[in-house]
């Protein structure tokens, strides 16, 4: 007999352990077809009426139409925000944190719709958006919630005061996790907002519009125009008084140029190339997690992403091993499968860049390694790639490839590690592994990096300060740091940033 | 670097060039690795196959003091046929009994291809004179019990004797003959992960076929990290040897889901050749029906009554 006779009318089932697809059901988002900007409480239609479609990275699938904003929306953006501010400044703290307090339990009701939304327009696995993202972005705003009416005590004897307007540009990365990073802090120290989503993933954004309009916040507090460039570039000449900008190194260089001289303030979030260090005393298996957590993570799609491995040489060998046996094993596929662990390159202009410094990694001599995977014909795609043989004047040891993809290096001595993780212009994280804790110390006094994580990597907590040395930026978001940035204070020197 | 105690004289890991050390368990990272493989979606023909599988490497298991011939046959004929509406279930792998009762079951499973597992080495203390562990051992196989189900000498192994734990095993897989040795590491009386990665190894260099979580009479059982640890061990001396041993986790493998989870670490973790009852059983006697219950609500598409599945 047959498997297939065997098992009478039951149906038949593979001979192997293939798992059936777990999608997420789409129907908890119902999207627009067009979406204006958000001004003073209101979606306008942008006045020269310049529009742009937002697809999914997953197949490319067209998913609205948004507004292009143009200096003379931003320009009415800022006002509505300038108009805004004499009253929520005005406002006791203990009122403004109702309203912080209220859009953090929004997003904690409406988790599932900002995940698979968040999934569908940036192309991140569900399970990271499910589990990371929507959660953490709830986490700000009831951290920043809790500080709103202490801020007296958060700085004694500074009488913090908020700056007015502050104009926020956030990348495609984490869409709504950026802007909860940038509008909570400054919402609680009682400035207003006019924030700029990123071109390729606004949806979140816009979504966003509504969960403020729930909260019933005053209009005009938050105003949201979306955009390319162009609109960043506008928003910076506004009248706002302050910038924080999360992005590209060379975008924050020329911003920082154009605000010499305004007295306007500006915190950067850069990039970054972070070395991810392995000692031979390190737990390997957990290692290798934190390597693939590191890099693979978002697709690679992170400033403080893992991309180049420092691996000691006595365990080289092994640990590469376990690293390409697991890569083997992650599933690659749709990004709202509850079972896909990486998903969709963000926009056909990303993955162009993967690719060029991917076909540049191979000219240098590089070798490289790809598990097997089938990936989907539509949408942007790349699989999960790891560089072996790489040396540290390559490019792809050099600059950010902001994708699924590893450069491995090795060193022999701490004091090798310190040096090759610190020969870099960007400065942002680095991971130790290693079962040593006065060596975590050590190296930690030592790395040129905002962040160190020990035994783990990519862990986010709003109470803890982000940020970068050199090139990948300055000012802290999160925690005391994050608020910070976002106050005045009288007749005494702000500290980092 | 937690440095491994010295190993015994005689000891030869297996894991000579490469891990030339047991290596370390980060405790963080390694629970939430196993908390994220444990939120795997297992749907539609998927989870039928994996609850299938969980019965073919399911060793029923009783172990009471109370257990009589007649209770040891009644679990015998649920191991053949779990479930008597639908003779497309296929059998379990083993049934575990202590020594006494090993004739009984021999007899019921004959020519079933169910085999029989015993209990023995002072279980589940294991605190006897090693003599007396080989020959309770000599007399289950003599029985006819095709598996061992021994425990280690956890006294022995907390206080650094790790030689004892090590020539223990030694001489109960040569008392086992032909009959596939399971060593029990007791992870819950270990302490750390640390200690179960050292025991795992240990196990398997003095000769164990499987490794095996708890003896089952402890509430603090078979967890999914401590699975986890273990499976990487195996990995581990499989990639140095070429040797696959086996792995069984055991007490608090409870409902169908929790099954599934265990299932998923071995598929992702030591790959899908390991996903056979030569080389992965799970030890329980309340799963069973769960496992059942599930597989006809997915025939069926409806939960039926406890009532409608055997107590046995």
């Amino acid at each position: 007999m047959t498997e297939l006779d065997r098992r009478g009318d039951r149906s038949p089932v593979p001979s192997d352990w293939t798992y059936a697809p777990a999608p997420e059901s789409r129907d908890v988002v119902s999207l627009q077809e067009r979406y204006g900007l958000f001004i003073g409480g209101e979606f306008l239609e942008p006045q020269a009426g310049e529009r742009f479609v937002t697809v999914a990275p997953r197949d490319e699938e067209a998913l609205a139409e948004v507004a292009q904003a143009g200096p003379e929306d931003v320009e009415a953006a800022v006002q509505s925000a300038r108009d805004a501010f004499a009253g929520w400044s005005k406002l006791a703290g203990a009122e403004r944190a109702k309203y912080l307090f209220r859009i953090a339990r929004l997003l904690q009701e409406r988790a599932r719709e900002f995940a698979v939304l968040e999934s569908l327009n940036g192309g991140k696995p569900i399970k990271e958006s499910r589990d990371v993202d929507i959660p953490l972005a709830a986490a700000h705003f009831f951290y920043y919630a809790g500080w709103a009416d202490k801020l007296e005590y958060a700085f004694p004897n500074r009488r913090p005061k908020p700056l007015g307007v502050a104009g926020q540009i956030i990348p495609w990365n984490f869409p709504l996790l950026m802007l909860a990073w940038k509008i909570a802090p400054a919402l609680a120290g009682g400035n207003t907002v006019v924030l700029k989503p990123a071109e390729t993933t606004p949806l979140t954004a816009l979504l966003f519009c509504d969960v403020l309009r729930q909260a019933e916040l005053p209009p005009g507090v938050v105003n949201v125009v979306t955009g390319d460039g162009r609109a960043g570039a506008a928003l910076v000449d506004s009248d706002v008084d302050k910038i924080a900008f999360t992005g590209s190194t060379d975008v924050g260089k020329a911003i920082q140029r154009r605000l010499a001289g305004t007295g306007k303030r500006l915190t950067l979030e850069l990039g970054g190339k972070a070395a991810n260090i392995v000692f031979d005393d390190a737990a390997l298996d957990q290692a290798v997690e934190g390597i693939v957590n590191g890099i693979y993570f978002n697709q690679g799609h992170v400033c403080c992403a893992g991309s180049r491995l420092l691996v000691q040489e006595s365990i080289y060998e092994p640990l590469v091993d376990k690293l390409k046996q697991r890569m083997a094993t992650l599933r690659v596929g749709d990004p709202l499968d509850k079972n896909t662990d990486v998903g969709a390159i963000n926009s056909a202009a990303q993955l162009e860049k993967i690719q060029e410094l991917v076909e540049a990694g191979r000219a240098e001599g590089a070798e490289i390694y790809q598990p097997p995977c089938v990936l989907p014909e539509k949408g942007y795609w790349f699989a999960p790639t790891v560089f072996t043989n790489v040396a540290q004047s390559y490019r792809i040891a050099q600059e950010e490839i902001f994708g699924p993809v590893l450069s491995v290096l090795t060193f022999r001595t701490p004091e090798e590690a310190i040096e090759k993780a610190n020969n870099t212009p960007y400065g942002l994280s680095a991971g130790v592994w290693t079962e040593k804790g006065s060596r975590i110390l050590w190296m930690a006094d030592r790395l040129r990096a905002g962040v160190v994580w020990a035994n783990t990597y990519n862990r986010f907590d709003p109470a803890s300060p982000f940020g970068g040395y050199k090139e990948s930026g300055f000012g802290r978001e999160g925690g005391l740091h994050g608020l910070d940035a976002y106050l005045d204070f009288d007749g005494s020197e702000t500290f980092g940033g | 670097m937690a440095q491994a105690p010295a190993l015994p004289t005689g000891f030869e890991l297996p894991l000579k060039q490469r891990l030339p050390r047991i290596g370390a368990v980060d405790q963080v990272a390694v629970e939430a690795r196993a908390a994220e493989l444990g939120k795997r979606s297992i749907k539609k023909d998927a989870k039928v196959w994996a609850l299938e599988l969980a019965i073919r490497c399911m060793d029923l298991t009783t172990l009471e003091g109370a257990d009589t011939p007649g209770k040891v046959a009644a679990l015998c004929s649920k191991a053949i046929r779990p479930d008597p509406t639908d003779p497309t279930i296929p059998s379990v792998a083993a049934v575990c009994v202590y020594p006494n009762l090993v004739p009984t079951a021999v007899e019921r499973l004959r020519g079933s291809g169910v085999k029989v597992a015993s209990v023995a080495t002072a279980f589940p203390s294991g605190q006897s004179p090693t003599d007396v562990k080989v020959r309770e051992v000599e007399e289950a196989v003599r029985f006819g019990a095709d598996e061992i189900d021994m425990v280690i000498d956890r006294g022995a192994f907390l206080s650094g004797r790790y030689a004892k734990v090590f020539d223990e095993i030694v001489k109960v897989k040569e008392a086992c003959g032909d009959a596939h040795l399971k060593v029990i590491l007791e992870v819950s009386e270990l302490g750390t992960y640390d200690n179960v990665r050292r025991a795992s190894l240990l196990a398997m260099a003095a000769g164990g076929d499987f490794i095996k979580t708890s003896t089952g009479k402890l509430s603090g059982a078979a967890t999914l990290p401590v699975h986890l640890v273990m499976l990487e061990a195996i990995r581990d001396v499989h990639e140095e040897s070429g040797r696959k041993v086996g792995m069984k986790p055991a007490g608090g493998v409870r409902s169908s889901k929790n099954a599934i989870q265990y299932l998923v670490q071995v598929h992702e973790t030591l790959g899908p050749e390991w996903l056979t009852p030569d080389l992965y059983r799970i030890g329980a006697s309340g799963l069973l029906n769960d496992v059942l219950m599930q597989l006809r609500k997915e025939r069926t598409g409806a939960y039926q009554s406890k009532d409608y599945f055997t107590n046995d």
